[in-house]
């Protein structure tokens, strides 16, 4: 039996700093220029409820930029796989983010698994929160089927006015609900106000391309040899900011270092860009997507086309972080509807 | 934040043994390595492991040893980045770390039975020859066997006291060329697509399996087919950059495959319609 429960917003605070007690909290906070970013929190003042998507997604603390995988002493001959995990609860993750998750998770719990990865994630609470209305003209989570929640959390909040009303998913949520012992059980008539807003919400939340969900695979195919990828080309500046703030780009480089004995030192997992590049370049010189526009084209194919073909889920969430962090204005929703008015 | 070792993890990285480290071109080393205990990697021909040099990182190289030699397996690296310079420095009795083997090789119980013609352009015979002395350990198993090899010049030719005991067998064809002829060499002169239409075959019962440089492939194809030979049956191994080796970082990545993982070998079918493979 699914339970919700309600939590006063005038003890929101105390929540916050109550969870802080039992783990690290790390939470959305504003950092200035309608910019925001998840951040340890000890308490809820700091904790930007509302926000835009965050700088980088959640993912920054399931696959960390940095991670130290293994441990080699050349004096020992010896290499230690390790794992570097951090236990946390993480508030305020939206129905995109929630998704983004969820993607990672096939990826890396695909044979050969990743232990490093489900190390991490298996100390991580999920507290999701939703999105009331559109974060801003760059999201397009309704095409992406991410603006309600579909699970992947162990307990959801929805703002209903005086309180939230929160869905308990996991026994892990529920020993949250009961060691912070801030919440009631939710009455007939929280029910009644979470329909209305989910009732509200679909009117709001409409499909923001020219193509619907279905489509969006069948369009990617047939357009590899578009024109809109030539355009992108010109435009791209190769920065890699697309692929950092991401939610579902996992592409890595694997790096030695050593310490200044010369001796041990890590091998480390950094963050990479499938736009740099150098990315698919073989030590012989040949370069397998040596054009921006083929880069491009690729990082859209892996959102669009190619998991559906593996995972049967497209790995766009429609945050828009692409979009809003592109400092050559390459906008995700423009570059369908491009592909869409595209009869080349 | 916790640190834990992990027993269990794609990145177990074993201790291996130099056993032999020489230099045979004057870009090329060969280096045959022992795992611990002499435990046999027991790879399938045409796979591929990572090589560790601590302190400098880690490269994909493919296995040059047919898994018919046990105990100790070979890898012939080119010096062409850092990793592979730090391997060029290696010598018998030195320590490198070996994860693997990785990759779909070439798979012998398919090949059983047909006529085999091999294609090796320049450094393709390293892998390639992990299936050749295969099939000439195993001979009786395989039909018809023709292997064409072409290099840049005679003195960029690998494994040539091996390629001259293969040429003297009266159970293989043999045939080779150099782009570029020198005062010494007394053989064919041209690219190796030049030999392929003097070869003759038995199209349905003829599996080409060709290894060469990116470029190479486009030419060998185009006479393969214009010899008859069905497109399941043209086998091609292909080179990507590679960091994991499990599918995961990406780099590797033509279309929506993984050539680490799905590869590094291929059939042409398989393949034909990925814009980023060939």
């Amino acid at each position: 039996m699914d339970r919700y429960v309600t939590l006063k917003k005038t003890s929101f605070n105390d929540f916050i700093a109550k969870l802080a007690t039992i783990e690290q909290v790390v939470a959305p906070v504003s950092k200035g220029y309608g910019q925001y970013a998840f951040e340890p929190v000890t308490g809820g003042e700091s904790v930007a409820v509302k926000h835009l998507p965050t700088i980088l997604p959640p993912k920054k603390y399931f696959m960390p930029q940095r991670e130290d995988i293994v441990a080699f002493n050349k004096k020992e001959h010896s290499w230690t796989p390790l794992a570097q995990t951090e236990k946390m609860a993480i508030f305020g993750v939206h129905t995109c983010d929630l998704a983004g998750i969820q993607e990672l998770n096939m990826v890396f719990n695909t044979r050969p698994r990743d232990m490093n990865y489900l190390a991490r994630k298996n100390k991580i609470a999920i507290i999701g929160i939703e999105c009331n209305e559109y974060c801003d003209e760059y999201a397009s989570c309704h095409v992406m089927e991410n603006h309600l929640p579909k699970g992947g959390y162990d307990l959801f909040f929805t703002d209903i006015g005086e309180a939230y009303i929160v869905h308990v998913n996991t026994q892990i949520g529920d020993g949250i609900i009961g060691g912070t012992g801030l919440f009631a059980e939710a009455s007939d008539a929280d029910h009644k106000k979470l329909e209305q807003l989910r009732e509200a919400k679909r009117k709001i939340f409409k499909n923001e391309v020219k193509v619907d969900h279905q489509g969006l695979k069948p369009l990617f195919e047939k357009s590899y040899e578009s024109k809109v990828w030539d355009d992108l080309d010109k435009r791209c500046v190769s920065c890699g900011n697309c692929t950092n703030v991401c939610p579902t780009c996992y592409c890595f480089d694997m790096k030695d270092e050593i310490d200044l004995d010369l001796n041990a030192g890590t091998r480390t997992r950094v963050w990479d860009s499938c736009q740099s590049e150098e990315f698919a370049e073989v030590s012989g010189g040949e370069n397998f997507r040596e054009e921006r526009g083929a880069r491009q084209r690729h990082r859209y194919m892996r959102k669009f086309n190619y998991p559906v073909t593996r995972y049967s889920r497209y790995f766009c969430t429609g945050c828009g972080r692409c979009s809003r962090t592109c400092m050559a204005k390459i906008n995700l929703k423009e570059t369908i509807n491009a592909l869409a008015e595209d009869k080349s | 934040m916790k640190t834990e070792t992990l027993k269990e993890s794609s990145y177990i990285t074993k201790a291996a043994k130099v056993l032999r480290a020489k230099k045979v071109t004057e870009m090329e080393k060969f280096l045959e390595i022992t795992l611990p205990g002499g435990e046999s990697l027991d790879h399938e021909p045409g796979q591929f492991v990572m090589v560790a040099i601590p302190g400098i990182g880690e490269a994909p190289i493919s296995v040059s040893s047919s898994p018919t030699k046990r105990g100790s397996f070979d890898l012939v690296v080119r010096n062409a980045g850092a990793v592979t310079a730090a391997m060029h420095k290696l010598e018998a009795g030195d320590t490198v770390g070996i994860r693997g083997p990785f990759g779909r090789g070439f798979s012998t119980q398919i090949l059983e039975g047909n006529d085999l013609l091999f294609v090796a352009g320049g450094l393709g015979i390293v892998p390639l020859r992990s299936l050749i002395n295969y099939v000439i350990d195993n001979r009786r198993d395989f039909g018809k066997v023709s292997l064409l090899l072409g290099c840049k010049t005679s003195k960029d030719m690998l494994f040539g006291d091996e390629v001259s005991e293969w040429g003297k067998r009266l159970d293989v064809n043999f045939s080779c060329t150099v782009d570029r002829s020198d005062p010494e060499w007394k053989g064919n002169v041209g690219l190796i697509t030049t030999l392929i239409p003097g070869v003759t075959l038995t199209p349905d019962r003829t599996f080409a399996v060709v290894v060469g440089p990116p470029i190479m492939y486009k030419f060998v194809i185009q006479e393969l087919l214009r010899k008859k030979i069905p497109e399941r049956q043209i086998i091609l191994s292909l080179e990507r950059h590679m960091k994991c080796g499990v599918g995961k970082c990406g780099h590797c990545q033509m279309n929506g495959v993984y050539c680490c993982q799905e590869g590094p070998v291929f059939n042409y079918e398989e393949i034909k319609n990925n814009i980023e493979a060939l």
